[in-house]
């Protein structure tokens, strides 16, 4: 005979609560990286669409800027620390493998003893993280969740190197999530193609980032709008009715191409945060949708289809509601 | 199977369409890089559109061997089925 286990009720859906951002101290514009290496500013805003990125320096570590970032979502949320239950840091940029980073973010924030760990889908994490969240509500597993994508890129990349420095930056974004009779984070659509693992690597602990820029730009230039629009389809919501886009913030140019093959309407608000940021990985979409509410080009109630992609290579994207 | 001048002229649109080449200037001994100022994700982006007009795909490692817009069209030339 089959023994079986009771499991937990969960809720019918999560939706997300509050969103938070950290963006380091340090602003390093295009003229400030030229003066490095050879390129200008007209070179780095027609390639990567980028004009200035955030450092992290002294007091910014992945630690302190979840922390930060988290504060904020939680400000906005209405939820209290304490009521807090699970904690995911979505990084791929740890000073160190060991110990993950979660446990010390959620000591720090006074959330007491929650189920925490760290999470690497590289620029796909926070998507990753938040899919995991909304399950563990879903399954009974979890009740309010702290969803944080937390980078220092800056640590791994070289700053000789042109193909990668006027690219990455550092920061945090955040969001808490929460049980809700009506769901607001849609299923996810996720993979992976592991065949191009080397397309964006740190060798090992002594080397930096090394990217194949062309390998990674056909790969999502082709193959993740289909992707998305499953993601939408799947939600039960028209493309036509999305009122966001905030794909990972790889590239302007790729946001931009993305934008073109999922035909979306000139009244879609349309992600752009890597003009200011630059490409900050796991932290990058949360940046994004913090910066659009505060400037008012989403409001409460909107769909947005948010889509992660990068190292791995992995990808995962879903429809949510903004809070 | 398209012809060498059909070829010229539909890879002429795609240069005009992804890079803002005059099609005057997309003439076959003209260096996407050195000439036309095409940078290398606006050649995947010009390959992925070939592969769309014309069925013929252009992978990474064959498209760093194409120099000028004449390397293009005898690649598509050859690989048209």
């Amino acid at each position: 005979m089959t023994r079986s286990l009771t499991l937990r009720p969960g809720a019918p859906g999560a939706r997300i609560l509050g969103f938070g951002d950290y963006r380091p101290r340090r602003i390093v514009t295009n003229d400030e990286i030229s003066q490095r290496v050879e390129t200008n500013d007209e070179w780095i805003r027609s390639r990567v669409g980028i004009s200035e990125r955030r450092f992290a320096g002294e007091g910014e570590s992945v630690v302190d800027m979840s922390v930060a970032a988290a504060g904020k979502a939680l400000a906005s949320s209405g939820v209290l620390a304490q009521d807090i239950d699970t904690v995911i840091v979505a990084t791929c940029t740890a000073p160190a493998p060991i110990p993950g980073l979660a446990p010390e973010v959620a000591h720090r924030l006074g959330i007491s003893a929650p189920g925490a760990f760290d999470l690497n889908a590289a620029c796909a994490g926070f998507c990753y993280g938040l899919s995991t969240a909304a399950d563990a509500i879903r399954s009974g597993s979890a009740e309010n969740v702290l969803v944080i994508g937390a980078e220092r890129l800056t640590d791994w990349t070289d700053q000789d190197d042109r193909g990668t420095c006027i690219i990455f930056g550092d920061g945090a974004g955040a969001a808490v999530v929460a049980p809700s009779d009506s769901p607001g984070i849609g299923p996810v659509v996720w993979g992976s193609d592991g065949q191009q693992s080397r397309a964006i690597s740190v060798a090992d602990r002594d080397s930096f980032m090394e990217m194949d820029g062309r390998a990674v730009y056909r790969w999502a230039t082709t193959q993740l709008a289909a992707s998305a629009r499953r993601a939408c389809e799947l939600a039960g919501i028209d493309i036509s009715d999305i009122d966001a886009f905030v794909p990972h913030q790889a590239n302007l140019r790729i946001v931009d191409s993305m934008a073109r093959a999922l035909k979306l309407g000139d009244n879609v608000a349309i992600a752009r945060d890597i003009v200011s940021a630059g490409n900050t990985s796991s932290a990058s979409i949360p940046l994004a949708l913090t910066g659009m509410l505060e400037r008012g080009e989403i409001k409460t109630g909107d769909a947005a289809l948010l889509l992660g992609f990068g190292a791995g290579l992995t990808y995962a994207g879903q429809v949510i509601i903004c809070p | 199977m398209a012809t060498t001048e059909e070829i010229q002229t539909g890879l002429a649109e795609i240069l005009e369409e992804v890079a803002g080449v005059l099609p005057a200037d997309a003439t076959p001994e003209k260096s996407f890089t050195e000439d036309l100022d095409v940078d290398s994700l606006s050649m995947v982006e010009i390959a992925t559109a070939v592969e769309d007009k014309f069925g013929v795909a252009i992978p990474d490692d064959e498209l760093a061997n194409i120099r000028t817009v004449g390397d293009a069209v005898s690649f598509i030339e050859k690989n048209q089925s």
